[in-house]
């Protein structure tokens, strides 16, 4: 149809766009991962020490033993406390949009307010004890905790409904006929035929805990000292706040690449699996 | 419907109220305290005002004025709207052009996109702002440019993922009838995009508009966001926070999103779970 030859039109806009803020970028800054710099005029080949130092310092050491920490624990209450909604919204109870429409809202809010709210109530509250949250890395971590809970609770939530939906109703009917407990019902049909929600929302919530930012900042900013900072706070601390340590913060920021693709790659062949079973 | 059922629905029923409630708890505590004297809020943010700590609308005129917030309120409008509606058309004439020309090329091209999706930001924060700046794109218009091409990874896939379930004879017949591609993209296969159009621009929409860190980092502290002058609003004070009109400046971000998400609700959580699907 000689659709070929408009290439300039139809490609070559997203492309440049494309190439100016992520090709161009992405490949510097594996570059100036090896190279020691203030600027990225003044780059010197430095080999792997940025790499070594990173390794070696203990902000990033702490942030990610924090990051792994968090994210497991956000990854099973979010899920857990979503499916436990869904469940609930699927039965026949009253009011079940409204309430769908509540618990989904806090989804929309960004990063740097969700922060901010938290910070005012969670102090609030610690205010009764004499204390705030920067008095001790644990209400951090808590804090960071709830906050995630609240933010995500309702988008996972909206994806196991969808799920639950799916389930051919006479599959639960055949189980109850056959004599099948509500608990057995649930093991042995509701669970195994949600699976491929499981493990979107799973992946979801961990790659979404896993870079988290905005609220990290907003809540805490690392507070007390650097203990609560994660890992894409304390990349952004190393680059920005200590001069001479831009190499390593552009390490620590291709490592944390790293293990996301890790991920990434993890979720599609775990999906591809699953896929080829039903 | 059995008595034992009925009962379990009803306990569910008074259940979901209270967490309801409790979701919204948040919200409704920074509405209440962006009515309060600004000593009144920080140690006691869960008393509601009385007549000595109500301060009326006057955290939002203090609030608005000495943070320059309603220039920011526009601004982040201005770049939301702009690149939302730039991005969506240019990503979906990309995605088809890149389903429909088979080649080495295309699929190379496809293959960076779909890569790009898995890089955190942090990889290319500090080198972007270097190439961003060194272009001087590094005000309100060109952030535009920006936007486009990190955006273009997530709305590209979603698109041709749609493009791939067009029939190939619609645009042969119009192809019969003499239209060129750009006619036949236009008239025919853009029309028929529209429900994942719709969805990509949503998604889009509210990432940037609640962006944080990129803005900060191109534009700075001197045409900020919203969400960046609200953290600077925070960090910048050094302790000397008017909490009266800070809690006015996250009423102002948070109440467009809902209004925003009452309206066209169906679309945005049709939009979360089209997005959450792709992976």
């Amino acid at each position: 149809m000689g659709i070929k030859k408009y290439f300039p039109l139809f490609v070559l806009p997203t492309l440049a766009a494309f190439t100016v803020s992520f090709i161009i970028p992405f490949l510097m800054g594996i570059y100036l991962s090896f190279n020691k710099f203030t600027t990225v005029e003044n780059a010197k080949w430095a080999g792997f020490d940025n790499y070594v130092r990173a390794f070696t310092n203990n902000d990033f050491l702490n942030a990610l033993w924090f990051t792994v920490l968090f994210t497991i624990v956000s990854v099973v209450t979010v899920n857990i406390f979503a499916f436990l909604l869904a469940a609930a919204l699927t039965k026949s109870i009253r009011g079940t949009n409204i309430f769908r429409t509540i618990f989904f809202m806090p989804n929309l809010i960004g990063g740097i307010v969700l922060g901010y709210i938290w910070n005012l109530i969670i102090n609030g509250v610690l205010s009764y004890f004499g204390v705030d949250i920067s008095f001790d890395a644990k209400y951090g971590f808590w804090g960071l905790v709830i906050l995630t809970n609240w933010q995500l609770i309702g988008y996972m939530m909206v994806i196991y409904i969808a799920g639950l939906q799916n389930i051919p109703r006479d599959l639960n009917e055949a189980a109850e006929i056959d004599g099948a407990t509500s608990w057995q019902s649930l093991k042995n049909v509701t669970i195994p035929m949600l699976m491929p929600s499981v493990t979107i929302c799973t992946f979801l919530t961990l790659t979404n805990s896993f870079k988290l930012f905005d609220q990290n900042l907003a809540l805490t900013a690392g507070a007390p000292g650097r203990k609560t900072a994660m890992l894409a706070l304390d990349i952004y601390n190393t680059f920005y706040g200590r001069a001479g340590w831009q190499g390593v913060g552009q390490a620590k920021a291709v490592i944390f690449f790293l293990i996301a693709s890790l991920i990434a790659f993890a979720q599609l062949k775990f999906t591809s699996g699953k896929e080829v079973e039903s | 419907m059995t008595e034992r059922k009925r009962f379990i629905n009803n306990t569910l029923f008074i259940l979901m109220i209270v967490l309801a409630a409790l979701f919204l708890f948040p919200i409704l505590i920074v509405f209440i305290n962006s009515f309060k004297t600004k000593f009144s809020i920080m140690g006691s943010p869960f008393k509601l005002p009385d007549s000595k700590t109500f301060a009326g609308m006057e955290n939002y005129v203090t609030g608005i004025k000495s943070a320059g917030i309603g220039w920011a309120f526009f601004r982040s409008l201005f770049i939301t709207v702009f690149s939302v509606v730039i991005l969506t058309v240019l990503a979906s004439m990309t995605a088809w052009y890149l389903v429909r020309v088979k080649s080495r090329l295309t699929k190379a091209i496809y293959s960076v996109f779909i890569f790009s999706m898995i890089v955190p930001f942090q990889m290319v924060m500090y080198t972007m702002t270097y190439v961003v700046t060194k272009i001087r794109f590094n005000n309100p218009v060109g952030i535009i440019f920006v936007y486009i091409g990190f955006g273009a990874g997530l709305s590209v896939f979603m698109l041709s993922g749609f493009v791939k379930g067009i029939p190939l004879e619609l645009e042969e017949a119009a192809n019969i009838d003499g239209c060129d591609p750009v006619r036949t993209f236009f008239w025919i296969v853009f029309p028929i995009m529209k429900p994942t159009a719709i969805t990509v621009t949503i998604l889009n929409a509210m990432w940037i508009w609640n962006d944080y860190l990129l803005p900060y980092l191109i534009l700075g502290t001197q045409s900020k966001t919203l969400p960046v002058a609200i953290q600077i609003a925070m960090q910048g004070a050094y302790g000397s926070v008017n909490w009266g009109g800070f809690m006015a400046m996250l009423v102002l971000a948070i109440v467009p999103i809902i209004i925003f998400y009452l309206f066209c609700q169906r679309y945005i959580i049709e939009g979360v779970i089209a997005g959450a699907v792709k992976g």
